[in-house]
């Protein structure tokens, strides 16, 4: 309906990947451990800090266990897809490469509403903040686009572009459909054509009375503090070079705040409680930043 | 005489911050030009969703020549000390002046090209620039709102040699991202610019894109017998979001009429920031809204619209679904969910504050003319809309919600009307609620705030108000006021005041003390509101009546005599007063002089009257007695001389005049009044 081709929900997704592939960016795979957002994929926290230049693209599933609403909610998922790019340094030209991408998978500039609306982003459980915008297509939040200022607690410099595609959003956009569940996932010419439906909707159904019903809420707690005492104890000991094990230590960070999610989607979390979880999972963050620093300054 | 033009062009600015910027930028180029010692004509200043821009006429190519005069050491000081002047100056030995007792070194100073101090002055700019956040980007360490990408800085025609690390300088700039030539431009002067701006699609003023935007929107919807509902502060907004607005039509699934339009109304600002739509006739909200987008296409916006309205859809489909799975809950039920949302740490639960405030409500009823059974449901069921869906994903409709859901669940509509009105009045421009249940819970809702708040230390106290008390008291006030509700500050500030937290009185006197800034920000004397004040009556609604009719009685002639008068007395008084007690007990009638006996028999005249129109509240009428008194107190100095030989004749003349004071002073403190 509103592009010139109705671009598969997996088109989307490999269409973008030859966009920023030809930025010269490395594709990655989705990380292996659960996470709320693609920034929090270590390719952007991780490698948002230090001097080195970096630039990546990848699709991250996003869990968000409180939002699940056992599939039957045309819009509402409790796993979603992120499409994330970070650019550091942020070329000069970035705003005009995303509008770049966007005509790559099918948004005509000169026939829709683009525009660029203040939203400064912030996630507090890894203390991250940078300024940016919600990007709207026709009235609808397609992307958040962020300039990274702090990452972990540390300023950062030089400075990453960030840019978080919704790719259930866009999907919905270009394929002029209002249900997810209805989007197609590959091209409905194709010989065995699924919807989005036929690939994730058993998923929310399963996950979100897990999620929300059923998860042992004893167990996450236990499960949190063991996380929680491994970071420390990784980031004291050492590899075979003398470094500090950052990159396993960040996947327990990972871990416990999908743990916390969880806690928190079963309403195990009293609101007075809250703050401290989150300042607990920051201070573990910021302990594998400044190390991740640390490590590549001595390298230097 | 030349001109300077400066264009800073960068990525996307807040719209909420552009006003702002355009003031500052005014500001920044004014201050520094002054300090130059240039000679200008007013900046002009411009903001834009891409731009600032600052355009000065009537500039010198030139600062003029100066001389520079520096104050060295004294004359006879230490070698060492005149020989670091000389050095620090570069001024010859031979060439300083003596003046004073000390050495002064002079020097001629040629004034710097304009150019060169454009230069530096937009660089500083730049450095220093309010923005209220800013950030860093690329391999950078400018900070701007945004990334900076380039700047348009010419002075007569010339490009300024600004040097900024990253961003282009020249007489380059670009207009609209999709419309248009889509290439740079050149301009070396503000009307080149604003030429180039105008076939590039981008309209540089926010005055201009907001005319354009209520203009284009208000002939849309007549075309289609529609009519805008304005909003001016969405209008501010959309006008900082586009370069090149065209407001478009767009269609609402009618089947969300069904929903109460302040949801509908609420989610077109606050999401979509569209602007809701009337039909002409009837007034009734349309099924459509105007979309203010950025561009024109070549399909006359019709795939915007669809796409806007789709996305509109989902948002109110939403909005549907918390308004049915609020319905099915009784909001005496949502209650047990207050139980466990905190108002405050220091101030229990929101359910501990719903009980205050509903044993509050019965107290006022009874106050205020309302039923104290339905005053007092009322506030059991304000503030459990608080636990609804559509309030927490709409906080601004809490009130409003609350009112819905007790219509629907049959309560009378003088408790539905309280529980939507209650919060009222929220700021200078909103209603006050004159339904007697409304009434006694709003009263009630902001007199348990005011105490509960002064009760845990938290009164305001210079520009920090954070629980927003002085609204809460102004609120009152107006209430009392609007209402004619009779009742001294600290009475009801004692209803409040449920645990005796003894609070009552300093909430009484912050009462007080807003009273007098709300009836000064009125145009009020303060010095009348200071003599009314002083008489220690706490009736806050008496207190204004008084304060009215003195200042009535002061612009008139006799009151303005009188209060001479009285001073005269006053000061009399109180020279008699230092050397010694004052006589005591009542004057009696004296005709030696004439005058004594006049006035003696002025005040006895007046008194009764006085005292009467004081009882009935009359206070106009009071003065009109205390008005009488004029001519015999202008008489009695006139003739009669207080100082006496005879103490007797002394003492009964001072007490005349204390009597005389004493009835000035039932109506005001006249001391305390400037003449």
């Amino acid at each position: 309906m509103t592009a010139s081709r109705s671009l598969s929900f997996q088109d989307l997704i490999l269409d973008l990947h030859a966009f920023w592939s030809a930025q010269g960016c490395v594709i990655l795979q989705p990380y292996d451990v659960e996470m709320g957002a693609g920034t929090l994929h270590p390719a952007t926290v991780l490698r948002a800090l230090g001097r080195k230049p970096w630039r990546a693209a990848y699709v991250q599933p996003s869990r968000r266990p409180s939002d699940g609403r056992y599939g039957e909610n045309p819009n509402r998922l409790r796993s979603f897809h992120q499409y994330q790019v970070i650019l550091k340094p942020n070329p000069p030209d970035m705003q005009a490469l995303y509008l770049a991408s966007l005509e790559a998978v099918g948004i005509d500039p000169t026939l829709h509403d683009i525009r660029f609306v203040e939203d400064d982003w912030e996630n507090p459980t890894v203390g991250a903040w940078g300024l940016g915008w919600e990007v709207w297509c026709d009235g609808m939040e397609i992307s958040q686009y962020t300039y990274f200022q702090q990452v972990g607690g540390l300023d950062v410099s030089p400075v990453s572009g960030e840019l978080t595609y919704g790719l259930e959003r866009v999907a919905l956009y270009v394929q002029g459909v209002d249900r997810v569940y209805d989007l197609a996932f590959n091209d409905p010419q194709s010989p065995d054509f699924k919807t989005y439906g036929e690939v994730f909707l058993e998923n929310e159904r399963e996950f979100s009375a897990y999620e929300l019903e059923v998860a042992d809420v004893a167990v996450l707690k236990r499960h949190f503090e063991d996380m929680e005492r491994e970071v420390p104890r990784l980031l004291a000991a050492r590899g075979r070079q003398g470094q500090p094990l950052v990159l396993p230590a960040y996947d327990h960070v990972l871990k416990a705040s999908h743990l916390f999610n969880l806690m928190d989607a079963r309403g195990s979390i009293a609101v007075a409680e809250r703050q401290s979880y989150i300042g607990r999972i920051r201070d573990l963050c910021k302990a594998c930043a400044q190390a991740w620093v640390a490590l590549e300054e001595a390298a230097a | 005489m030349p001109q300077f033009l400066l264009e800073l062009f960068s990525e996307e600015i807040p719209a909420r911050m552009q006003e702002a910027a355009t003031a500052d930028l005014a500001r920044l180029a004014r201050d520094g030009l002054a300090q130059a010692g240039l000679a200008f004509d007013e900046p002009r200043a411009f903001a834009g969703p891409r731009r600032l821009a600052l355009v000065v006429e009537g500039l010198p190519v030139a600062q003029a020549d100066r001389v520079e005069e520096k104050k060295g050491p004294r004359v006879g000081a230490p070698d060492a000390a005149l020989a670091g002047f000389l050095r620090s100056t570069g001024v010859a030995r031979e060439a300083l002046i003596e003046r004073d007792g000390a050495w002064f070194a002079v020097q001629a100073r040629q004034g710097q090209p304009t150019a060169e101090i454009l230069a530096r002055l937009t660089e500083s700019l730049v450095g220093r620039f309010p923005w209220p956040k800013s950030m860093t980007w690329g391999t950078g360490k400018l900070r701007w709102v945004r990334p900076l990408h380039s700047l348009v800085c010419v002075f007569d025609r010339k490009i300024v040699p600004v040097e900024l690390a990253g961003v282009r300088v020249g007489d380059i700039s670009e207009g609209h991202r999709f419309m248009g030539p889509r290439r740079p431009f050149r301009a070396r002067d503000f009307d080149e610019y604003r030429e180039a701006l105008a076939g590039h699609f981008v309209v540089l003023g926010a005055p201009e894109r907001k005319r354009r935007i209520l203009e284009g929107s208000r002939t849309l919807c007549a075309l289609r017998g529609l009519e805008l509902i304005e909003d001016a502060g969405l209008l501010d907004e959309i006008a900082g979001m586009v370069e090149w607005p065209v407001p478009i039509v767009g269609d609402m699934d009618p089947r969300f009429l069904a929903l109460p339009p302040e949801v509908v109304r609420t989610s077109m600002r606050v999401h979509q920031r569209y602007f809701a739509v009337r039909n002409a006739e009837g007034g009734a909200m349309a099924p459509h809204f105007v979309c203010v987008t950025n561009i024109e296409t070549a399909d006359d916006g019709a795939l915007i619209a669809a796409g806007n309205a789709r996305v509109l859809s989902a948002r109110l489909d939403d909005a549907r679904f918390f308004w049915e799975e609020d319905l099915k809950t009784p909001l005496e039920a949502r209650l047990e969910t207050l139980k466990g949302v905190t108002f405050h740490a220091r101030l229990g639960t929101l359910f501990q504050r719903v009980e205050r405030i509903e044993a509050l409500a019965r107290r006022l009823a009874l106050l205020v003319g309302a039923d104290p059974e339905l005053a007092a449901r009322a506030a059991r069921l304000a503030k459990a809309d608080l636990a609804t869906g559509m309030v927490a994903e709409f906080p601004e409709l809490q009130g409003v919600m609350g009112g819905y859901y007790a219509a629907a669940q049959g309560e009378v509509e003088a408790v539905a009307e309280a529980v939507r009105d209650h919060y009222k009045p929220q700021g200078p421009s909103d209603s006050v609620p004159t339904a007697p249940v409304t009434v006694a819970v709003a009263l009630a809702d902001k007199l348990d705030t005011l105490v509960g708040f002064f009760s845990i230390g938290e009164a305001p106290t210079g520009s920090r108000d954070p629980f927003a008390l002085r609204r809460a008291a102004l609120g009152v006030i107006r209430i009392l006021f609007d209402n004619g509700v009779r009742a001294s500050a600290a009475h009801l500030a004692s209803l409040a005041d449920a645990t005796g937290s003894d609070q009552a009185g300093a909430v009484a006197a912050f009462f007080a003390d807003r009273l007098k800034v709300a009836l000064r920000d009125q145009g009020r004397r303060h010095d009348l509101v200071d003599a009314v004040f002083a008489l220690g009556d706490d009736d806050l609604v008496r207190l204004a009546a008084r304060i009215e009719a003195l200042g009535a009685f002061l612009a008139a002639e006799d009151g303005a005599n009188l209060l001479a008068g009285s001073k005269r007395a006053a000061n009399i008084l109180a020279a008699e007063a230092r050397k010694g007690p004052l006589p005591d007990g009542e004057p009696v009638r004296s005709a030696d002089p004439a005058e004594e006996g006049a006035l003696y028999d002025a005040l006895a005249a007046a008194r009764p009257l006085i005292d009467a129109a004081l009882e009935r509240e009359d206070f106009v009428g009071a003065m009109r007695a205390l008005a009488s008194l004029r001519s015999p107190v202008d008489a009695f100095f006139d003739k009669v001389l207080v100082n006496a030989e005879d103490s007797e004749v002394r003492a009964n003349r001072l007490r005349l005049l204390t009597a005389v004071q004493r009835e000035m002073n039932k109506i005001a403190n006249f001391s305390a009044i400037a003449g």
